[in-house]
């Protein structure tokens, strides 16, 4: 692949002087692929994390118990109240400084890496998202719906799993998709923690070769083919869990 | 005294004895007394807001009653210990808005019960709902969609899917209700040719002419009492209380 775009590139730089080094240089090459793929494994981490605390969140405000529905609502205000940036930092320096060492044969490591902890800061930012969202999609199912469920011998975990879910997912998919995208971008913060995702990579290469703008492009672009993939699996998710004839 | 241990099928399947319920302040239901025997088909008819729609789902334990002793077969509905699955397995319910699942096709709305609730073995219970749909004229509608459907169709399929449980009673709330003109018909045959295989069948219903043709008695309701209740031709002939007269002289 290099070999190929790599004479374009070099000549692209000597006659012009635009420096896009990842496309001819096989170091700065190799630290843009890994940026990439460590920036999609971070992403699809907090996605993940974010869509189980979600589920959890949402089930946890419809608890007999008071103080967990306390807990869920003082979760939600705290972390969509307050900058993501100020989240992580105060996880990854707050409460990274008090986790426990391991040993690993001689040297010790944190047991919870800078990857981890954005991971966990991010995915619990956008989870209080999606306590809201799954909410709102399980309001919006019939309560007749769930009724009939039940006259027909369901248990609350069988409602739950089986007509609950199915149709609330569904019904917020939309707003999901919005929360989804917009974490997908807010990733790029783990750059201040030193976690190697893209934009990290990037600023190496550009604290190396001065190559700030043409770099800049890349992050651009790599961001915007990234979240129109997003959008484009989101929306055959939605076709395909389409209702036949509902809502028309 | 009935209870579920000394309950034999000539004792009423169904007895609601001074049964009140109240929503906070408003009393709904003031003492209802009500008895079905097995095979029987009673219908209940009354003004709107008169508490039919709760006095029917008392019978399924839908709505807690306040007060009053709910049977059947001889086991208290209300009882805190009550085995809900096995009342549920033998009182299915129709209602007004079918309450389908609409992302299940026509069958998976039909199997899902008995298959998630009783754990049957999914082949049998797929013949018996593709029997199911046929009787009540839903041939190869299997794979549709509920939302694809009539409202006529919808409501077939929510009666076939009751049935699917093979419950001992059936309860319908108004189930033609919501329906076009044209459709309410479809659904009545088929409710017809189940009260004539001797289901056990309760019905609130607007029908006037469906509820005198079919049900065995009749029961007027208002303001949370019954009135009277009768065999249907001295209902709507002869009624007694000048309330019934009242109200078949506004529906007839
Ligand atoms: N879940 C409920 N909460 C509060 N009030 C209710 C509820 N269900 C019914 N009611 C009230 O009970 C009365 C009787 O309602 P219903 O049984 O639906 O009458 P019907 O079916 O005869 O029209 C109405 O005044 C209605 O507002
Ligand atoms: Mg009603």
């Amino acid at each position: 692949m290099l070999d190929i775009i790599a004479p374009f590139f070099e000549r692209l730089y000597e006659t012009t002087g635009l420096n896009f080094s990842p496309f001819y240089d096989p170091y700065d090459w190799n630290r843009l692929l890994r940026g990439m793929w460590v920036s999609v494994e971070l992403i699809i981490a907090i996605i993940a994390l974010s869509l189980v605390i979600g589920v959890i969140g949402a089930g946890a405000q419809t608890s007999r118990i008071r103080a967990v529905r306390w807990l869920v609502a003082a979760y939600i205000e705290i972390f969509r109240n307050t900058p993501p940036i100020v989240q992580l930092l105060f996880f990854y320096f707050g409460l990274g400084a008090i986790t426990p060492q391991v040993d690993m044969g001689g040297w010790y490591e944190p047991m919870i890496g800078s990857f981890g902890w954005a991971v966990i800061a991010i995915g619990i930012f956008g989870g209080s998202y999606n306590v809201e969202i799954f909410r709102s999609g399980v309001e919006a199912v019939p309560g007749t719906t769930v009724e009939a469920a039940e006259a027909l011998g369901f248990t609350n975990f069988q409602i739950f799993v089986y007509v609950t879910l199915p149709l609330a997912f569904r019904f917020c998919l939309p707003a999901l998709t919005n929360n989804i995208i917009s974490l997908a971008k807010t990733s790029s913060l783990a750059y201040v923690i030193a976690v190697p995702e893209i934009t990290y990579s990037l600023s190496g290469i550009w604290s190396d070769s001065v190559n700030v703008p043409e770099m800049m492009v890349l992050l651009f672009v790599y961001y915007i083919v990234l979240v129109a993939i997003i959008a484009r699996l989101m929306s055959s998710l939605e076709r395909r869990l389409a209702l036949p004839g509902y809502g028309q | 005294m009935i209870t579920a241990d000394n309950w034999t099928p000539d004792q009423p399947i169904v007895a609601l004895h001074d049964v009140h319920k109240s929503f906070g302040e408003n009393e709904v239901l003031k003492g209802i007394d009500l008895e079905v025997m097995k095979g029987e088909v009673i219908c209940i008819i009354g003004p709107s807001g008169s508490g039919k729609s709760t006095l029917i789902r008392t019978i399924n334990g839908l709505t807690p009653v306040t007060r009053g002793s709910v049977k059947v077969e001889g086991q208290e509905v209300h009882d805190p210990d009550l085995d809900k699955l096995a009342l549920r397995r033998k009182v299915g319910i129709v209602f007004q808005q079918y309450n389908l699942f609409p992302h299940k096709t026509v069958l998976q709305n039909v199997m899902m019960a008995p298959v998630l609730v009783l754990r049957e073995n999914k082949d049998e219970v797929r013949e018996r709902a593709r029997s199911l749909l046929a009787k009540v004229q839903l041939n190869g509608k299997e794979e549709a969609y509920p939302a694809e459907l009539s409202g006529g169709q919808q409501q077939r399929v929510a009666i076939a899917r009751s049935l699917c449980m093979r419950p001992d009673v059936m309860l319908f709330d108004e189930v033609t209700a919501a329906l076009d003109p044209e459709t309410v018909k479809e659904v009545l045959v088929a409710i017809k040719q189940l009260a004539g295989e001797g289901m056990t069948c309760v019905l609130v219903t607007h029908e006037m002419g469906f509820a005198r043709e079919i049900s065995d008695r009749v029961y007027f309701t208002d303001a949370g009492r019954i009135v009277e209740s009768g065999p249907p031709a001295q209902i709507f002939e002869t009624p007694k209380d000048p309330r019934t007269q009242e109200f078949l002289s506004k529906v007839l």
